[in-house]
């Protein structure tokens, strides 16, 4: 495929501060790529400098193969939705939507054409001759989206569109966005700081920090096969469990020990070699834990003692205490255990990752 | 479970109903006549006389004669009332050699206010969106400049501006005057609005941007209209600034360009004659209608705009 925006070696600085530095991006026709990362790891900078709000200090941005690093942002071919709308209060709907449209001079007849598509995809007609105030939030978001609709851009800029909605429209407006990018096949840029989002919504993920992508994958590469301990602390909720501990060899085969406690690690599909000695930490998600009947045979069994439980619904997450840790077990929501329960467990090795304590990187 | 509950509703219900009965329910009644509200009503009252009697004293006195003056009550209401004083002061009290009353003043502060209010206002204006929003080289030092202009005293500036005046050729000129006006307006505007426009959300001059807007197209079609409040506030401190004003008055025009400012003091201080205090307090109140005025009509607006402007700054 062809690449959509290309980012070659850029860095920004505020004085002596590098925001970024030296980075590389290529977005392919039509993907949805997600920026994640918690606050000031950059993702909403490296937007801002897509699309043209910031001045880069070294590097080139080339969108759909034009360079457009010094090209004003109309000229980028890009439409953008922000998290607070930033819909003009002073003029209706519909005039926000064409306002873009009549400062480029386009014929009436156009204008009119695309707000009705606009309006029609977006499903926000009867709105059109209302003012922003008079909208509710997801609205206010929907217009936003429109915004950039009318515009005909190849691409798609969206900077922590949902942030300021609750929890219900959120999750309306995620399966929105997905539907619209299905549907229209731009390509997408979209930064959160919500791991949600990002899954659900994402070809592809970089996960940012300190202006660095950490990895660039998808989704489900970046869950199961976190690159690193920050990835994988920072992907999935409730969060990885960690072991501190160090390699070892039994029997020729790789162990993991930690406080005594000895894992086996069969069926771990490791990068590198498991050198015994080697300072490591063990990494298993809370649903890769099993526990009492759910233990396949043959499985190496751990004892623990239940310490607190979680009941969300279709879940129940148990907090456990093994060999001086305490980690967290995902079960099924029907499942109950009382606090001080002993339950056996077994931990799927196939699903776990190993990262070197010092490189902090997957083995 | 649901059995349950319905039985124990009935019992709960009862067990509210008797502490209803006795206890306190409803909103809390407020004593009218506490020691804090006497102090408040108290404070506020004396605050108002301490404003108003002067007032009142002006306003009784314009319309008294002046025998009724001499007789010396100056709180008395007037037992005569005559509008001669104001008539006289509008129209016919002298200022040196002129026997033309206030009006010539009048219409000469309208003259230099209005110019002066809507050119400094709208260079202001331009200057503050720039400052906030397009932050090129050297804003910062440039913004500094202008800060530090607002602190220097007026008096070590009067003279160099008398002669770069008189080098152009405005010196005692009206339009000399009102040039005097907007500089020295600009540095407290230009920190007023680039403060309210920094108020704003950043985001809204981003989405202008990527909509490509440009410089004039952001400013009239985004930003003024936002800006409605400040401008008011802006207005009401030009205009009430240049009406009461002085100083500039007497130092950069000629006699016959003399503000209202100007010409009442002429008026009351002049030594020939008897002092007519009725003419002199009409005089005074006419001179201080027009600030007055601006105040009532827009004093809430100029609320909601120091407010507005002070959230963030």
């Amino acid at each position: 495929m062809n690449s959509s925006v290309s980012i070659k070696d850029l860095s920004l600085s505020f004085g002596a501060v590098n925001v970024l530095e030296n980075l590389n991006l290529e977005i392919r026709d039509g993907e949805f790529l997600v920026l994640l990362g918690s606050s000031g790891c950059g993702k909403s900078t490296l937007l801002n400098c897509i699309a043209g709000l910031l001045d880069i200090s070294e590097g080139q941005v080339f969108i759909k193969g034009k360079n457009v690093t010094w090209e004003e942002p109309k000229d980028r071919g890009i439409g953008m939705v922000f998290q607070s709308y930033a819909l003009y209060p002073q003029m209706t709907v519909e005039k926000n939507l064409s306002f873009g449209l009549k400062v480029a001079k386009t014929p009436q007849a156009e204008i009119d054409k695309r707000v009705a598509r606009a309006a029609e995809i977006l499903q926000i007609q009867p709105l059109l001759k209302r003012k922003p105030s008079e909208l509710s939030g997801g609205q206010r978001q929907r217009v936003a989206i429109g915004r950039a609709l009318v515009r005909d851009v190849d691409v798609f800029l969206f900077d922590e569109p949902l942030s300021n909605l609750d929890a219900k429209l959120r999750s309306e407006l995620r399966v929105e966005i997905k539907r619209l990018h299905q549907s229209l096949k731009n390509t997408m840029i979209y930064v959160t700081h919500d791991q949600i989002e990002a899954l659900t919504l994402a070809d592809r993920i970089a996960i940012m920090k300190n202006g660095v992508i950490q990895q660039l994958d998808d989704p489900i590469a970046i869950y199961n096969a976190p690159r690193n301990l920050f990835v994988a602390g920072f992907i999935g909720s409730p969060s990885m469990n960690f072991l501190n501990g160090e390699l070892a060899a039994r029997d020729g085969k790789p162990v993991f020990v930690a406080n005594g406690v000895t894992f086996g690690l069969d069926g771990y599909d490791a990068d590198g070699t498991l050198k015994a000695g080697r300072k490591a930490v063990l990494g298993v998600r809370p649903e890769h834990i099993k526990v009492n009947e759910d233990i396949a045979a043959g499985s190496e069994i751990h004892d623990a003692i239940v310490d607190i439980e979680e009941p969300m619904g279709a879940d129940n997450l148990l907090w456990l205490k093994h060999a001086g840790h305490t980690m967290s077990v995902r079960i099924n929501g029907s499942r109950r255990f009382q606090p001080g329960t002993a339950v056996k467990l077994a931990f799927d090795m196939t699903m776990a990752s190993v990262f070197d304590a010092e490189t902090e990187l997957r083995i | 479970m649901s059995d349950r509950t319905i039985q124990a509703r009935p019992a709960a219900a009862a067990g509210a109903l008797v502490a209803t009965l006795s206890g306190p329910s409803g909103a809390k009644p407020k004593r009218r006549l506490s020691g804090r509200n006497i102090m408040i009503y108290g404070t506020l009252f004396v605050a108002a006389a301490y404003y108003l009697l002067p007032l009142y004293v002006m306003v009784v006195t314009s319309l008294k004669g002046m025998p009724e003056i001499r007789l010396g009550n100056i709180f008395s209401p007037p037992l005569e009332i005559t509008f001669e004083p104001w008539v006289k002061a509008w129209s016919s009290a002298c200022t040196g050699l002129n026997c033309d009353g206030l009006s010539r003043g009048f219409w000469n502060s309208v003259r230099i206010t209005i110019p002066s209010t809507i050119i400094s206002i709208m260079i202001a204006s331009i200057n503050g969106y720039a400052l906030s929003n397009w932050r090129f080289k050297g804003a910062d030092f440039f913004f500094t400049i202008l800060i530090v202009g607002a602190f220097i005293p007026y008096q070590v500036m009067i003279y160099p501006i008398v002669i770069v005046l008189r080098e152009i050729g405005l010196y005692g000129s009206l339009s000399g005057l009102v040039i005097v006006h907007t500089i020295f307006g600009m540095p407290i505007l230009t920190l007023l609005f680039r403060n309210y426009f920094a108020s704003l959300p950043e985001e809204l001059f981003k989405a202008a941007r990527i909509d490509g807007a440009g410089f004039w197209a952001i400013y009239f079609r985004i930003m003024l209209p936002m800006a409605l409040p400040i401008f008011v506030v802006a207005m009401i401190l030009q205009i009430t600034g240049i009406w009461n004003d002085f100083l500039f008055g007497v130092v950069f025009t000629r006699p016959e360009y003399y503000p209202m400012t100007v010409q009442l003091n002429n008026i009351v201080n002049s030594v020939q004659g008897v002092k007519e205090y009725n003419v002199n307090m009409a005089a005074t109140i006419l001179t201080g209608a027009v600030p007055l005025l601006v105040y009532f009509i827009s004093g809430r607006l100029f609320v909601r705009g120091i407010a507005a402007g002070a959230v963030k700054g």
